[in-house]
């Protein structure tokens, strides 16, 4: 990884929030990546790159400029800068508002790529994501195949109402002669059913 | 034989000739940003498009092993429409990305003066971002769009080594030649240029800088004349280093400028291929 060139870029784009429509694009190529993967949960040498980025971003401008360069950076991304952004959005501190992100975490989940989903339930998409919402989604990883573990803090956060939903979904792929994720079955065979609907652990 | 199309547009192909190309020896490819037969309104249909180059394209060569880069450009058509100018403001997001090997096709349809605004400026960009410039000669009055378009890289200050001319002819060759910039040959069934011609150009004036490419689309054309010049040539007694040379090193030299070919030295993809892409398969069928 080239960290005197980060540096530079992150002088460079806190001083004018425009140079990140180009520096973060080009970032794995001029700063450093990682080998090739398909794990959706891997820690790539390019997303923190591009966290730092955000970093100076939202160091540099106001909360208006920051909302609408990251949400630009998303727009105009491939998959892979929009998997950063998605990493990166609790590193943007200050946050511009309450929930000025919350749209691109939905649309991130409405994807069924593994690489999108996973990276929408991190810090930023599990504390922005309404209980119902962020039930759909647990269960939506199950579906694409997104390892539960990537879920940030999934087991403080675990319900019944959620348990219910996968024990069903378990229900249905057996019904139908098919396997069940071992992820479901994982998180219905270690988790204590005896908490109420909706009430934290 | 291993070949590199430098220019094709596989968004209008089917999966029948990706697997055909392959058989061909066809391992990596260019898709240059172009029309698209009906007309676009709007900045956003560029948008989609450049993310469809980017995104779908490149995971569906993949799954056929063939490497997919593209060149992104207002095309020189649509130029002349002012609903579609505001994508120059978008282009420098797009040319920072991996995999996007030059600007293009940028030149001449009609020579207008709005087309030559959005010609100077995407060079003026393509100098900006450190690519090449892969330029689209037109089919109406050739001769005098390729004299304009050389002008035009010399008062912007492009390297001519940074210059791919392409669609070129008997006619046009030698300006370009003598220019020092590249020369592209797009071989088609019935126009622009055949594999016996463009053997004979290669017999005339050697193998330095050209490319030879079947800019496939959807009109008629056919992916497989790059092999089939590569028939003509070893037929009329050039070597296979002389075929690889014209067919796999001068494209991977050329657009290897960009620094962004996504090929290692021997020709393997960088980025290996994922079974999905955003969870489509382009496999019929439910995945397991």
């Amino acid at each position: 990884m080239n960290e005197q060139l980060l540096g530079e870029w992150e002088t460079e784009v806190e001083a004018d929030a425009t140079r990140v429509r180009t520096r973060f694009p080009a970032a794995a190529r001029e700063i450093g990546r990682s080998p090739a993967t398909t794990d959706p949960g891997a820690e790539r040498v390019e997303d923190d790159v591009r966290g730092r980025l955000l970093e100076a971003l939202a160091r540099g401008a106001d909360g208006a400029t920051v909302d609408r360069e990251v949400h630009d950076l998303y727009r105009f991304g491939d998959a892979d800068e929009r998997r950063a952004v998605l990493r990166g959005l609790h590193r943007v501190e200050p946050a511009p508002a309450e929930g000025w992100a919350a749209d691109l975490v939905h649309d991130a989940l409405r994807t069924n790529d593994p690489r999108l989903v996973a990276a929408a339930l991190g810090p930023y998409g599990a504390a922005v994501l309404d209980d119902d919402a962020w039930r759909q989604a647990v269960l939506k990883c199950l579906f694409v195949g997104v390892p539960v573990d990537l879920v940030h803090g999934l087991d403080a956060r675990v319900d019944d109402r959620l348990l219910t939903m996968i024990a069903s979904y378990a229900d249905e792929r057996r019904a139908a002669g098919r396997e069940v994720p071992a992820d479901a079955e994982r998180l219905l065979a270690t988790t204590d059913t005896t908490t109420q609907p909706g009430q934290e652990r | 034989m291993r070949i590199f199309d430098p220019h094709i547009h596989m968004t209008s192909r089917t999966t029948d000739d990706y697997e055909a190309m392959h058989a061909a020896g066809v391992r990596a490819i260019v898709e240059p940003a172009f029309w698209l037969g009906q007309p676009r309104t709007s900045v956003d249909s560029f948008v989609d498009y450049f993310d469809g180059l980017l995104g779908w394209e490149r995971f569906r060569a993949a799954q056929f092993g063939i490497v997919h880069h593209c060149t992104i450009a207002l095309n020189p058509k649509e130029a002349n429409d002012p609903r579609c100018v505001g994508v120059l403001d978008l282009l420098p997001r797009y040319l920072a990305k991996d995999g996007v090997v030059a600007v293009g096709e940028v030149g001449f349809d009609s020579m207008t003066e709005a087309e030559e605004t959005a010609f100077v400026r995407q060079l003026e960009l393509a100098g900006e971002h450190g690519l090449p410039a892969m330029v689209h000669t037109p089919h109406r009055d050739k001769l005098a769009g390729t004299k304009r378009t050389l002008e035009l890289m010399a008062q912007v200050g492009l390297p001519a080594g940074h210059m791919l001319v392409d669609h070129l002819n008997e006619v046009t060759v030698d300006l370009v030649d003598d220019a020092g910039a590249w020369m592209g040959f797009s071989i088609y069934p019935d126009t622009k240029m055949d594999p016996h011609r463009m053997v004979a150009i290669l017999e005339r004036r050697g193998l330095d800088r050209v490319l030879v490419n079947s800019a496939a689309d959807w009109g008629r054309s056919d992916p497989l004349l790059t092999l089939r010049t590569g028939e003509a040539m070893l037929a009329a007694g050039f070597s296979d280093d002389d075929v690889d040379r014209v067919l796999w090193r001068n494209p991977v030299e050329f657009y290897g400028q960009s620094g962004r070919l996504l090929l290692d030295d021997d020709g393997t993809a960088v980025v290996q291929p994922t079974d999905t892409f955003e969870g489509n398969s382009i496999l019929r069928g439910e995945r397991a």
